[in-house]
């Protein structure tokens, strides 16, 4: 029977187990776990919306959506499967709490820009790497140009980008007229303070970093 | 007035009354239209204006996208594909040039294969309208629902409207002749090229979803049809031949041709030039109803 729950952060590596099957995985190491459990425990109000833009590797998304009590546990089984509300690249329609359906890249942030022209304060999260798609710098430009101040990105920086983004990937925002603060993506409160810095006068950029350095 | 002056004033009509309505614009455009706090002008971001679209019905609005043809659904078509297909959002893309409005403007500027590629993505209506009152009916009807719509402007039109929705017969030839459907500004030169023939001449400015009901009660007992269309030619003839599928027909479809056209001039040039003038239209029907008495 499907059920609905809220679990807490302890809970995630039995979600996780249970999404993928894998028990040796360090979950601790996933890249969005942190700043996904943050976003949704401490920072999102009720009108909030969050859209997920890196959708490749939706593991921590799925178990953090479980643990939220916004999907049923019981659909973390057969992940994947030809019937599974949930693929390798989530799909709003099949779950709605997805926000948006993601995979290809560089396609959340201009659609967080259209939902925040609004008023709504939106929060989207994008990938180091997912920022060489061009598409990205268009609503980085148009948003802080026009300082669209609902606007909060979280860029989960793993440094994986191949050309990388000399003097840290911050930089490009701040020069487009954003807030940036970076942060340690794995450290929840030092994560919160850095969402906590937007002023709501012009557009807000949090850089994650989650560079492994254990 | 042509179809552009009319989309411009019912947009800004439309920001005024519904204030579902917003408008997103890539700079073309942005002068003729009127500035308002639902006019969003983001510079020369296409990929960012069907993003920015699909944000914003995202949140209920109805949003209206317009740019020249290529840049609005050619550019950023897999914005065209997700943003607004796969996130299931609806949107009025408006598009002006059509075919080879531009035709000084050369290639980069026209886009007779744009109907091909939106009709390849699923749940789109697809009007092209060969009026300016046409353009009016179909606009605010599309603001009246969350569809994905697309409407395709040209500054060919026809020199009357057609009323009615779907395939409009227009002129009823003998039993069994030759059909021939006639889409958007194309009618006027399909008409002209017809008019000594004994032939059945229908219109219509939505080619998707087509009509197939319409085409089959129309139709009636003839074989021919000719398929008329001012953008990539084929582009419905696949529509054709399933909805009369169980019957047997043969098709000429005529349109732009397939081809780099490294030409400038004038659209009456183009037009000419690819067999859509009524000349042009008259020739490629005598031969084909040739290959009949073979």
């Amino acid at each position: 029977m499907a059920t609905i729950t809220t679990l807490g952060y302890d809970d995630l590596p039995g979600l996780l187990t249970r999404l993928t099957g894998d028990e040796k995985h360090d979950w601790s190491s996933l890249s969005t776990l942190d700043v996904l459990w943050v976003l949704h425990d401490r920072v999102l109000g009720p009108d909030d919306r969050f859209l997920l833009s890196k959708g490749h590797g939706p593991a921590a998304f799925y178990a953090l959506l479980a643990a939220k009590g916004l999907i049923p546990v019981d659909a973390l089984e057969g992940f994947g499967s030809f019937t599974s509300m949930l693929g390798y690249h989530p799909d709003r329609v099949l779950v709605p709490a997805a926000g948006i359906g993601s995979g290809s890249l560089g396609h959340g942030l201009p659609i967080a820009v259209g939902a925040a022209l609004t008023g709504r304060r939106v929060y989207c999260l994008v990938g180091d790497a997912e920022l060489d798609e061009g598409s990205n710098w268009e609503a980085v430009q148009y948003a802080g140009r026009i300082g669209l101040g609902s606007l909060n990105v979280v860029v989960i920086d793993n440094h994986s980008s191949t050309y990388h983004w000399p003097g840290g990937v911050e930089e490009r925002f701040v020069l487009e007229g954003w807030s940036a603060v970076r942060c340690d993506g794995h450290d929840h409160s030092s994560i919160e303070q850095a969402f906590a810095a937007a002023t709501g006068e012009r557009p807000h950029v949090v850089v994650a970093d989650v560079e492994d350095k254990r | 007035m042509n179809m552009r002056g009319r989309f411009y004033a019912l947009a800004g009509e439309a920001l005024e009354d519904d204030t579902r309505v917003a408008l997103v614009t890539a700079e073309i455009g942005v002068g003729e239209l009127p500035a308002h706090p639902r006019h969003f002008n983001v510079g020369i971001r296409e990929q960012l204006m069907i993003g920015v679209a699909a944000g914003l019905a995202l949140e209920g609005m109805r949003p209206v996208a317009h740019s020249y043809t290529p840049f609005l659904v050619e550019r950023p078509y897999e914005q065209v594909k997700l943003d607004l297909g796969h996130q299931d959002l609806g949107a009025i893309l408006v598009s002006t040039g059509a075919s080879y409005d531009a035709a000084r403007g050369g290639r980069t500027h026209q886009a007779p294969e744009d109907v091909a590629i939106v009709a390849a993505l699923p749940g789109w209506t697809i009007h092209v309208p060969g009026h300016p009152d046409e353009l009016e009916r179909v606009f605010r009807r599309a603001l009246g629902n969350d569809d994905r719509v697309y409407i395709r402007m040209s500054e060919e039109q026809n020199t009357a409207r057609v009323d009615g929705d779907g395939i409009v017969v227009l002129r009823r030839g003998e039993k069994a002749a030759p059909f021939v459907l006639a889409v958007g500004p194309t009618l006027t030169e399909t008409l002209a090229a017809t008019a000594d023939l004994d032939v059945t001449v229908a219109y219509t400015a939505t080619p998707r979803p087509f009509d197939a009901d319409g085409l089959r009660e129309a139709f009636g007992y003839g074989r021919d049809v000719v398929l008329v269309e001012p953008y990539l030619a084929g582009t419905s003839t696949a529509e054709v031949a399933a909805a009369l599928v169980d019957r047997p027909t043969r098709i000429l479809s005529v349109g732009v041709p397939l081809g780099e056209f490294r030409y400038y001039g004038t659209p009456a040039e183009h037009r000419a030039a690819h067999g859509l003038d009524a000349r042009g239209i008259r020739a490629s029907i005598s031969r084909f109803l040739a290959l009949n008495d073979r």
